[in-house]
């Protein structure tokens, strides 16, 4: 028996449900059938309910309509303050959100979930107000008339006549986590509204014979009872879906809604979604951009642009694309997705029409094979005249053509009238027909045919000189040629429509490659922004700016394509709003959309970094919008490489630093504790009085000369390392430099015999003393360690076109090959035991110094034995003259 | 017997002291920090003030200062190594010599005798000629010999010669010898020290690259050396 699968998706989608519930507001729509039936009445109720009960109740917004009952509701109850906007020239009170979110308490009430906001407020929409007030945690009880809801607002329309205008998705009913249904009897309701309970008395007449209509009431009441059974049917069936999660694996449907562009977008959108809602299935809407639509009044496209946007706010998945067979494409994407249900709307359209251009509904139906299609049935489409505005030009100049050529072909046959046959003749005027077709319209078209087939009669049939016809035969000439005329033109026409849908297409993706190719080779985050800014303003002809937010810190305008991007107020919020919800909002979205630019997000694997904003003239459409999300991902890829590449360079280096740190650690507690235990030991046994006095306290005298050495070299590499010791440049005698060494090593050559050479007439030199000092002592410590007592220890300084040059050379054991420059490595020690091995430091401090002064430090075995060290400095300056006397 | 006062505030380096010096010729008093020293300075006039300058309450430069403002007293400063800047700051506040941490007693006792004879000799006229190695240098007659050869220097040379030997066994800054010998405006030409320095020892020691007299205080400044602590 087949096991059933508990399907993964819908357990996920659960727990993020149940996760997001937890720190969601819930909220409680009170919904009625009209107007009336007392839904804020109900909603402040049980406010003072929930008030005596200890919740902190507020209210946001309030409209009693001036009725009394429900005002006096009101007393005993907090009632936040309106916030008032300017609107051509009137004020308005508002819903103040902001002051909601700032007051924040448990449970805030605003009614009049279909409300749309004043310009100038946060969001267009009052149900997104209570979005963002359930996001921040806070529960919202508000109301909301059955005609409000989307999916039922033309079914609402046609039952009363009325459009409602002001809508609220369906998902926010849905969504709810109660719905209570405010009901009363149609005619109690009528009886209320002759009380004047529900409207002032002068307009209660004309209410009750226009929408407070019996069949109206009663109709409507059964859409709200119809409703609130539904959700109550989804909240137990998703109980019940609860309790057997491991239960059976349900097969969904999936519904492919297609939208054509033309006014019936939106309604087989409603539709779709209302049929989709019911069995639960996946919702897909598909708008094919056909070539043949580039003619099309642009009012049409964006008429399928917002059916796209509706379809969206549904919750569909939308997908836009192009082709130049319709079906075709839908029927290729409904088999990919594996649909089981396509929603097509069909236009009745005059029967001509049909014929000619074929019907997208017949041809679906024909080639959809499995799948079932459903039909919904719309308005006629009013024929539409083709908009005069942008033929003015070209109607001259095509019938001018047509005129001259047609002329000038007939010309040419007069003159080849004689030694051709007339067929050919008409070979002609064939040739000329397909000019004008292949470089005109349809009518253009049209016309040549007709004027060559009334020349060529007139001047080259018998009878002559008339428009009769001899020969019957002709007649067929005349219609082939017609017939060719047409075909061609119409072949040329879709071509150009092609090549040029084509051509605008591969223009966005090129500047895409470019885009992407261009920041690849990028370095910097500058350099980047600057990029995009430049591409994407050009592509859309729009100005552009790259906003970042450096780790948490303040947003900032990083690149810009013009100086009058202003950042006044609305943008900076617009602005703020994407970058921390993570959304676009600006222009053409809901959020701020009185801004004058979109702001898009930049998302990348760490979230939002920051904001690409575009200020077009028009609102952009869907494949626009598309394709400025591409550009967007491309550039926050982009920036986040810089700063991953940055980081981790961050990230070798720390570890760098971590790894001498541990060498370090390990030498420090060696090398100190070495020289200590002796001390320490000898100390111990001075205090005993055992051993030779003299001899211990030798031995610690010279131990913690040999600690007090290892220490000073520990911070003086430090301190190099560090950088906070910047280099003191002073002018100083070389003579002077190398006898103070010679005096701070004293005890530690003692025994050798130091030679000094320094040629004669050395320039004063400009180095940080102190530093130089110390890499020479660090350099005769080193002969000395590696040297017998009675060796010879010789100490050399020239100045060699602007190098000076120090030289400290031993007879001592030398350096192992190919040592020689790994002797100056921190924390260096060579092979072999050695009474005095210190850190290892001494010849790295030596090779700091050296490269501070823009030197280097290095050593070479020499041939009869021993080592020499050479110090290099860069010597760029003169000294400075000194008065004599 | 001379009175000395170590103000340090670690306690092993006040003991190092006490053990250190001869107690029969040196008093010893003690002070942890800035604001004791200050007081003790006034109630026990010490003749030496041993100063350390990492001192927790105040900065050691500062202590230097007020006791100048009213005291003459030899201070000798006990740095680490790699604080020039703080031992100049010191000397110009009117410090008179330094130590360096670690030092040995040897070393600390010969500082503070030079010290104490710096003092005496302000009071009692100094010895008209004074000489270093084979050099005698006679102040008034304005002669400098080796053995019984004069040696020729430049006035500013002698000058120069001048300023340490009245300074002798201390330490005088580059910007004390620049502003004596040249005057106030000359503070940071400190290659005229070295040029002049240099011509010195070639002069007048046998070694200028080894001196034995004539010795370089990298960071700090110059010191003559006497025979007496070499």
């Amino acid at each position: 028996m087949r096991r059933e699968r508990p399907n993964p998706d819908e357990l996920l989608e659960r727990v993020q449900a149940e996760e997001a519930k937890q720190t969601r507001g819930r909220l409680k729509v009170f919904l009625g059938a009209s107007a009336g039936v007392g839904k804020t009445f109900a909603m402040l109720s049980q406010a003072h309910e929930q008030k005596d009960r200890g919740v902190d109740v507020v209210v946001g917004y309030s409209e009693t309509h001036g009725r009394k009952e429900t005002d006096a509701l009101l007393t005993g109850l907090e009632v936040l303050n309106r916030k008032s906007l300017q609107h051509r020239g009137v004020t308005l009170q508002e819903f103040d959100l902001d002051e909601a979110l700032r007051r924040k308490p448990q449970l805030i009430l605003v009614d009049e979930l279909a409300h749309t906001n004043t310009p100038g407020s946060r969001h267009p929409k009052r149900h997104q107000d209570v979005e963002e007030l359930l996001n921040a945690g806070i529960d919202v009880y508000t109301t909301v008339n059955i005609q409000h809801l989307d999916s039922l607002n033309d079914v609402v329309a046609q039952i009363t006549g009325v459009t409602v205008s002001e809508t609220v998705p369906d998902s926010m009913l849905d969504r709810a986590d109660e719905v209570e249904l405010v009901d009363i009897p149609p005619r109690d309701l009528q009886q209320r509204l002759r009380e004047g309970k529900v409207y002032q008395a002068q307009r209660v007449e004309t209410a009750l014979q226009g929408f407070f209509r019996e069949g109206n009431l009663i109709a409507l009441r059964e859409l709200a009872l119809r409703r609130t059974a539904d959700q109550v049917d989804a909240q137990m069936r998703s109980y019940r879906s609860d309790q057997k999660v491991s239960g059976v694996w349900a097969t969904r449907d999936r519904v492919l809604v297609c939208i054509a562009p033309n006014r019936l977008g939106a309604r087989v959108v409603r539709a779709a979604a209302r049929l989709g809602a019911s069995s639960h299935a996946d919702m897909l809407a598909v708008y094919v951009e056909s070539d043949r639509q580039l003619d099309r009044p642009a009012e049409e496209q964006r008429q399928a642009q917002e059916a796209l946007r509706l379809a969206e706010q549904l919750g569909m998945e939308t997908l836009s694309t192009g082709g130049h067979d319709i079906v075709a494409e839908i029927i290729r994407i409904a088999l990919e997705r594996n649909v089981t249900l396509i929603v097509v709307g069909k236009p009745i359209k005059p029967r001509w029409r049909e014929f000619v251009h074929g019907s997208v509904v017949d041809e679906l139906v024909r080639r959809s094979g499995e799948i079932d299609v459903h039909v919904i049935t719309g308005e006629p489409e009013p024929i539409r005249r083709r908009p005069r505005q942008s033929r003015v030009h070209q109607p001259a100049t095509g019938i001018l053509a047509t005129v001259a050529v047609t002329a000038l072909t007939t010309a040419l046959c007069y003159v080849a009238r004689l030694f051709l046959a007339p067929t050919n003749l008409v070979m002609l005027y064939l040739l000329g027909v397909a000019a004008i077709a292949s470089r005109f319209s349809v009518r253009e078209a049209v016309i040549a045919s007709v004027l060559s087939v009334a020349a060529f009669d007139f001047l080259f049939v018998p009878p002559y000189y008339t428009l009769s016809v001899a020969d019957s035969q002709y007649l067929l000439t005349f219609a082939v040629m017609l017939m060719v005329a047409l075909l061609i033109s119409g072949l040329a026409i879709r071509l150009r429509r092609q090549a040029g849908l084509w051509q605008s297409r591969e223009k966005r993706t090129a500047a895409l490659y470019r885009l992407s190719r261009e920041l690849a080779k990028s370095r910097s985050t500058r350099e980047i922004a600057a990029i995009a800014v430049r591409e994407i303003g050009s592509v859309f002809t729009a100005d552009a700016c790259v906003l970042l937010r450096p780790e948490g810190s303040e947003l900032c305008v990083v690149a810009n394509s013009t100086s009058n991007f202003e950042f006044g107020g609305s943008e900076q919020g617009a602005a703020n709003w994407a970058v921390n919800k993570g959304e676009a909002a600006g222009r053409g979205t809901d959020t701020l959309p009185s801004s004058q630019a979109l702001y898009v997000p930049l998302l990348a694997s760490r979230g939002v970094i920051g904001i690409l904003g575009l200020k077009t003239e028009q609102p952009l459409d869907a494949q626009h919008e598309n394709l400025l999300e591409a550009f967007a991902n491309g550039l926050a890829l982009a920036l986040e490489r810089t700063f991953l590449a940055k980081e981790s360079q961050e990230a070798k280096l720390s570890a760098e630093s971590e790894r001498l740190r541990n060498v370090l650690l390990n030498s420090v507690s060696h090398d100190l504790r070495t020289p200590l235990t002796i001390i320490g030991g000898a100390a111990v046994a001075l205090k005993e009085r055992k051993g030779d006095p003299v001899e211990l306290t030798d031995t610690i005298v010279e131990q913690s000369e040999r600690l007090n050495r290892h220490v000073q070299n520990l911070l003086d590499m430090t301190r190099l390392d560090a950088r906070t010791v910047e280099p003191k440049f002073d002018w100083h005698s070389v003579e002077e430099v190398v006898g103070s060494a010679l005096r701070h090593s004293r005890e530690v050559l003692k025994g050798r015999h130091v030679s000094v050479d320094l040629a004669s007439e050395l320039p004063l030199v400009r180095v940080d003393g102190m530093l130089i000092e110390k890499a020479l002592v660090n350099l005769l410590e080193n002969a000395a360690r590696h040297t017998p007592e009675a060796s010879e220890v010789r100490v050399r300084a020239s100045v060699e076109r602007q190098v000076l040059r120090f030289e400290v050379t031993d007879d001592g054991v030398g350096i192992a090959p190919g040592d020689e420059g790994r002797i100056f490595e921190k924390f260096y020690q060579p092979g072999g035991a050695s009474d005095d091995r210190g850190f290892g430091l001494g010849l790295a401090i030596c090779r700091a110094v050296a490269i501070a002064h823009g030197g280097r430090a290095w050593a070479i075995n020499r041939t009869a034995g021993g080592a020499s060290f050479f110090l290099d400095l860069a010597l760029p300056d003169h000294a400075p003259g000194v008065p004599l006397g | 017997m001379d009175k000395v006062l170590i103000v340090d505030d670690e306690l092993g380096i006040r003991r190092l002291v006490h053990h250190g010096l001869n107690a029969i010729e040196f008093e010893l008093y003690e002070a942890p920090d800035g604001e004791s020293a200050l007081r003790l300075t006034a109630t026990k006039c010490p003749s030496v003030v041993l100063l350390d300058l990492g001192l927790p309450d105040m900065d050691g430069v500062e202590v230097v200062r007020r006791i100048r403002e009213w005291s003459c007293v030899p201070i000798i400063i006990l740095s680490a190594r790699d604080q020039e800047r703080d031992k100049v700051e010191a000397l110009e506040a009117g410090a008179d010599d330094y130590l360096t941490k670690p030092f040995g007693v040897g070393e600390l006792t010969a500082r503070i005798r030079v010290a104490l004879r710096h003092v005496s000799q302000a009071h009692s006229p100094a010895e008209p000629v004074f000489r270093f190695g084979e050099i005698s240098f006679d102040l008034a007659a304005h002669i400098v010999k080796r053995g019984d050869e004069e040696i020729h220097l430049t006035r500013t040379e002698f000058s120069l010669l001048a300023i340490l030997v009245r300074h002798a066994d201390r330490v005088v800054t580059h910007r004390q010898l620049l502003t004596e010998v040249w005057g106030p405006e000359f503070t940071e030409e400190s290659h005229y020290l070295r040029v002049y320095m240099g011509q010195l020892r070639q002069k007048t020691e046998a070694d200028s690259a080894q001196p034995r007299y004539l010795i370089t205080e990298m960071g700090v400044g110059y010191r003559l050396k006497s025979d007496e602590s070499n």
